[in-house]
């Protein structure tokens, strides 16, 4: 804080200021700004490509009665609320072990748990793809082990396809989640942990009690991330399941569609209707407010 | 009762079992590629985990189909292009934010900070029709623009930035030097390993992107190749071995950057989250 008493009372206009930050603020506001505010005019808008007119609320009352709509926002619903909590505590677990300094072999399964994050999404999707058709690698290695007798139908059946997209998606950005967990911890002050130890306070304790209260901003910034990541969720539904193509259904009823790649074929697929897309959009907009509003307070309840 | 030691043990096979797991389910399809890559299709379909004899069937199919090295070139400058402006003009904006004082820098930043929750899926339609009014459909200029202000980068490069020693830049100041030789001749090599970090995250979202690169660039030989690996396996029956190649085509940039400066990646993490 003593950054803060130093500088000047008064704030005097400053050039260079300004033109550090310029370039960027300007950016955003070309690229970031003007087209969210573009797509809330737009939403109050319909017709077919782009000759759009004034429509007052007809998108609302369309996506109150558009069942695909809810499909998307049920499937996205799922991805965020089996995955995230999931991915997250597999993230905090791996970090809390690998932080001990006595494991061996840190820096290699380290890189090796962070390394699923140097792939494309769409490359490991179509790697996965592959290990999960019907009498492929995994079903092979499942009926071996003896754990099933007929192969799961991931590709199929609409539950085994979405428990087949949070598998991906989980491998994907475990480590990377892991790593800002990592850095957190390494930032903690070791005596605090020693004192414990000498206290008697066991392992699991430790962890519970010291380690998750003071990874709070972290665990918090990670939450916050993944929901819009998930809530965002394209890349992975769309090359596994070929995206729904001109009418025909994401994944097995559909069972992959979520709301931005509904957004897409909305736009791109369908009879386009952009004004139509853009109120679909801003219900994307909506939910990653509230929820990230909803996890900011959380977090700071438990606080005081 | 289980005596301590003994207990500790049990623990500590435990935990080497689950981060072995671990370890091995986040490697395992690197090697299914690896794998794949020599292998028929057929043989992927059925789970083959053994080296085949179909490298140069698959690969000289990959580079009939694909003009792998106009793809690849696309991939290439987009990337340098996106990561050169995004490091620069980001870490601007974010020493910029920490160093400079305005009456409203903090409002700025909050209102800057707050485009991290517009979801891209917003963006994409009056971003594509303000590319269309900008004449850039089918460049990869419309690809890298919208990425070169990154909210995020730039929250990282501020919180680095206060591990920045103020005393050399007030020392600079004494000595003469503008704002700007200070940025470039002193913040960007004593900040190293922050621009490593930045680098990577930066490097690798740029390679991997798909859904922006896949709106606004229709024409083939304007394509990269994620797009293609993309098309290559949304076919009805995909040709698994093909695909294979392209995958391992695809990552090996990245992994070859995160190998290179894996070092200071972690160096620069630890750094920002003080």
């Amino acid at each position: 804080m003593s950054a803060i008493s130093t500088r000047p009372k008064r704030p005097r206009f400053d050039v260079n200021g300004w033109l550090f930050v310029g370039p960027a603020l300007a950016l955003i506001a070309i690229f970031m700004v003007f087209p969210i505010l573009h797509s809330l005019w737009m939403s109050f808008q319909s017709g077919l490509g782009m000759r759009l007119s004034f429509a007052g609320l007809k998108n609302i009352y369309r996506l109150f009665n558009d069942p695909l709509f809810f499909m998307a926002l049920t499937n996205t619903f799922i991805f965020f609320l089996v995955q995230v909590p999931v991915m997250l505590t597999l993230a905090l677990i791996t970090a809390a072990l690998l932080n001990n300094p006595d494991i061996k072999f840190r820096g290699v399964l380290r890189t090796a748990i962070f390394l699923p994050c140097v792939t494309s999404l769409v490359a490991y999707t179509v790697l996965f793809k592959s290990m999960f058709v019907a009498n492929g690698l995994v079903n092979t290695v499942l009926i071996n082990l003896g754990i099933v007798n007929v192969g799961i139908p991931w590709m199929t059946d609409p539950f085994w396809c979405r428990v087949m997209i949070i598998i991906a998606i989980t491998w994907r950005w475990t480590g990377y989640n892991m790593i800002f967990y990592l850095a957190a911890m390494q930032n903690i002050d070791r005596s605090v942990y020693e004192a414990a130890r000498i206290d008697g306070v066991p392992t699991w304790a430790r962890f519970v009690s010291l380690t998750v209260p003071m990874l709070k901003p972290v665990i918090l910034f990670t939450t916050v991330t993944s929901t819009i990541g998930t809530l965002q969720l394209f890349d992975e539904v769309s090359t596994i399941t070929g995206g729904g193509s001109a009418g025909g259904a994401a994944g097995p009823g559909n069972s992959a569609l979520t709301l931005s790649l509904y957004i897409y074929n909305l736009t791109f697929k369908f009879a386009p209707n952009l004004g139509y897309a853009a109120t679909v959009s801003y219900v994307i907009v909506v939910l990653v407010a509230v929820l990230s509003f909803l996890q900011f307070y959380a977090a700071r309840e438990r606080k005081a | 009762m289980i005596s301590y030691g003994l207990k500790q043990r049990i623990a500590s096979v435990v935990v080497y079992i689950f981060l072995a797991i671990m370890a091995f389910l986040s490697v395992f399809p690197f090697l299914w590629m690896l794998i794949g890559a020599t292998n028929t299709t057929s043989d992927i379909i059925k789970g083959k985990m053994s080296f085949g004899e179909a490298l140069v069937v698959n690969a000289t199919a990959f580079f009939s189909q694909v003009n792998a090295p106009l793809i690849f070139w696309n991939s290439a400058k987009i990337t340098i292009i996106a990561t050169v402006l995004t490091l620069l003009v980001s870490s601007l904006a974010g020493y910029g934010f920490e160093v400079f004082s305005s009456r409203f820098r903090e409002k700025l930043y909050t209102l800057m900070l707050l485009t991290l929750m517009i979801p891209f899926a917003a963006l994409m339609i009056p971003l594509f029709m303000l590319m269309g009014q900008f004449h850039l459909i089918n460049t990869h200029l419309a690809v890298v623009l919208p990425t070169v202000a990154s909210a995020f980068i730039i929250f990282y490069f501020r919180q680095s930035t206060k591990a920045f020693p103020h005393e050399l830049r007030d020392a600079a100041r004494v000595d003469g030097l503008k704002e700007w030789q200070i940025f470039f001749l002193i913040y960007m090599p004593v900040m190293r390993s922050t621009y490593a970090a930045a680098f990577i995250i930066v490097f690798m979202t740029a390679w991997n992107s798909y859904l922006w690169p896949l709106i606004v660039l229709q024409s083939n030989d304007t394509k990269t190749i994620t797009l293609v690996i993309s098309s290559l396996g949304s076919a009805y029956y995909p040709d698994y071995g093909v695909v294979m190649i392209g995958t391992v085509l695809a990552t090996i940039p990245t992994l070859f950057v995160f190998f290179a400066m894996q070092r200071q990646f972690v160096e620069g993490m630890l750094g920002s989250v003080k």
